[in-house]
């Protein structure tokens, strides 16, 4: 941690992400174009699930991304209260939107593979109603963040609820599984109950790959523009 | 502690005199908990299913209601600044606040509960329970809320934004609150869920008030 400081200061940041972003924009695009090769042509399709565990692919590494996005979002919350780092709030901005969009898309793929495998769109399933629960969270950030006056209130106010929602999250998921396990019996099929096959393994960590460069590039073209906006917002006052 | 025992007695003391606000606090309950037969039908082996499962909600919605004024009213006429500038600790203070709005809310909300169960057509032990889940259950809410309260301190729509803040969080609360009343039902031990109700107070107590006072801190600003 001790070695990203240097990056606190936004102008820095924004010269080292300038510098950073090309290669990593072409590592993207490379790497989805080799993802999505592997994931849609090369892997077999899987002996129960057909096609549609190609689904699967774009699923688990959007919800492991939007888990790690909220993990990030209190690491930047601290930074934030504890040093005030003044690109930590930025970063926070830019990161939210994000991870709700990630929250989002495994919600929705997650639907989308449910219809043919379960029959049904959407089920109270523990694991479904947590993600749903961490899209909350995040869409109270980003409306916390965004409704003061004053944006340093905004971002100190969502810092502070980014810590209380990552102290949150497993009572919530915890409480979420009892819920469930509680109410209706483990009938419906489980996607982690055989071991995966490497062959469908090695897509799945590629694509995973590819999405958190996609996760990484997102959020350094959200954090300068977030730059962008405070520095003529700040001409703005001053003109 | 004087501190404390201070404010909480002014926090009270305002509300016996307006005893409206918290009059439109237990309507709301009492008419948004009918509302559920009306709209589901009076068939009594259905709300008594159900009645559990509502009347927490219905209880969860009243507390976040009379949330947003915790300390908006303080924010408002500078008694706020007098807080942060006071030589005891702004945790305490905030604490206060919560352990007032909790007496004036939550402690009636429990009362309440029982006699609306009984429309609903739940046995007498399931009564007892529901009182007995409110009261262990509502204190997390008011914590929970408070922060919530402290977070959206002159924010734009602080209502709406308030309840999404602080909805998510309650999730816990709600789901072993309502189970506790099943237990009797299926004969599991309902002093177990109270005990976890109870743990999940006591969590709320020891985090959110260093929360809600670094966000009063930042309010004050």
């Amino acid at each position: 941690m001790a070695d990203l400081h240097f990056l606190a200061n936004p102008a820095r940041f924004r010269r080292f992400s300038q510098r950073v972003l090309p290669g990593l924009v072409f590592a993207t695009v490379l790497s989805f174009a080799v993802g999505l090769y592997l994931a849609l042509m090369h892997s077999p399709p899987d002996y129960q699930q057909g096609e549609t565990v190609r689904i699967m692919f774009v699923h688990v590494p959007s919800a492991w991304l939007s888990m790690a996005g909220y993990a990030l979002l209190a690491a930047l919350g601290a930074s934030l209260l504890v040093w005030r780092h003044p690109l930590a709030a930025l970063m926070a901005r830019a990161t939210a939107p994000v991870g709700a969009c990630f929250a989002l898309v495994c919600l929705l793929t997650g639907s989308l593979w449910g219809r043919p495998m379960w029959g049904t769109y959407w089920v109270w399933d523990a694991r479904l109603t947590s993600m749903l629960l961490l899209f909350f969270l995040y869409l109270g950030h980003i409306a916390l963040s965004r409704a003061y006056d004053d944006p340093d209130r905004g971002d100190r106010a969502a810092a502070i609820l980014a810590l209380v929602g990552i102290i949150n999250l497993p009572i919530i998921k915890f409480s979420v599984d009892w819920w469930n396990t509680l109410h209706q019996p483990a009938s419906i099929m489980r996607l982690d109950a055989p071991a995966i096959h490497p062959a469908i393994l090695m897509p799945l960590l590629w694509m995973a790959g590819s999405f958190l460069l996609l996760f990484i590039t997102l959020v350094l073209v959200r954090t300068e523009t977030e730059i962008d906006r405070r520095r003529l917002e700040m001409a703005d006052q001053l003109s | 502690m004087t501190g404390f025992l201070a404010l909480l007695s002014r926090d009270l003391r305002l509300a016996w005199r307006r005893p409206g606000d918290v009059a439109v606090v237990l309507a709301f309950f009492v008419v948004a908990t009918v509302l559920f037969p009306l709209g589901i039908g009076p068939q009594a082996n259905i709300l008594a299913r159900i009645a559990a499962g509502v009347l927490w909600c219905t209880a969860l919605f009243a507390s976040m209601l009379s949330l947003d004024r915790l300390f908006a009213a303080d924010y408002e006429d500078g008694s706020l600044d007098l807080l942060l500038l006071a030589p005891w600790p702004l945790e305490l203070a905030a604490l206060a606040k919560c352990a007032a709005h909790w007496i004036v809310t939550g402690l009636p909300l429990a009362v309440l509960a029982p006699l609306l169960g009984v429309t609903f057509g739940l046995p007498p032990e399931a009564l007892l329970a529901l009182a007995a889940t409110l009261l262990v259950g509502t204190p997390t809410l008011s914590l929970i809320g408070g922060l919530a309260a402290s977070l959206t301190l002159g924010a734009r729509r602080g209502g709406a934004l308030l309840a999404l803040l602080a909805l998510p969080l309650c999730v816990p609360t709600l789901i072993f609150g309502a189970a506790a009343i099943e237990t009797l039902m299926t004969g599991e031990d309902l002093l177990a869920h109270i005990a976890i109700l109870a743990a999940l107070a006591l969590v709320a107590l020891a985090t959110t008030p260093w929360a809600m006072a670094a966000a009063l801190r930042q309010a004050g600003e």
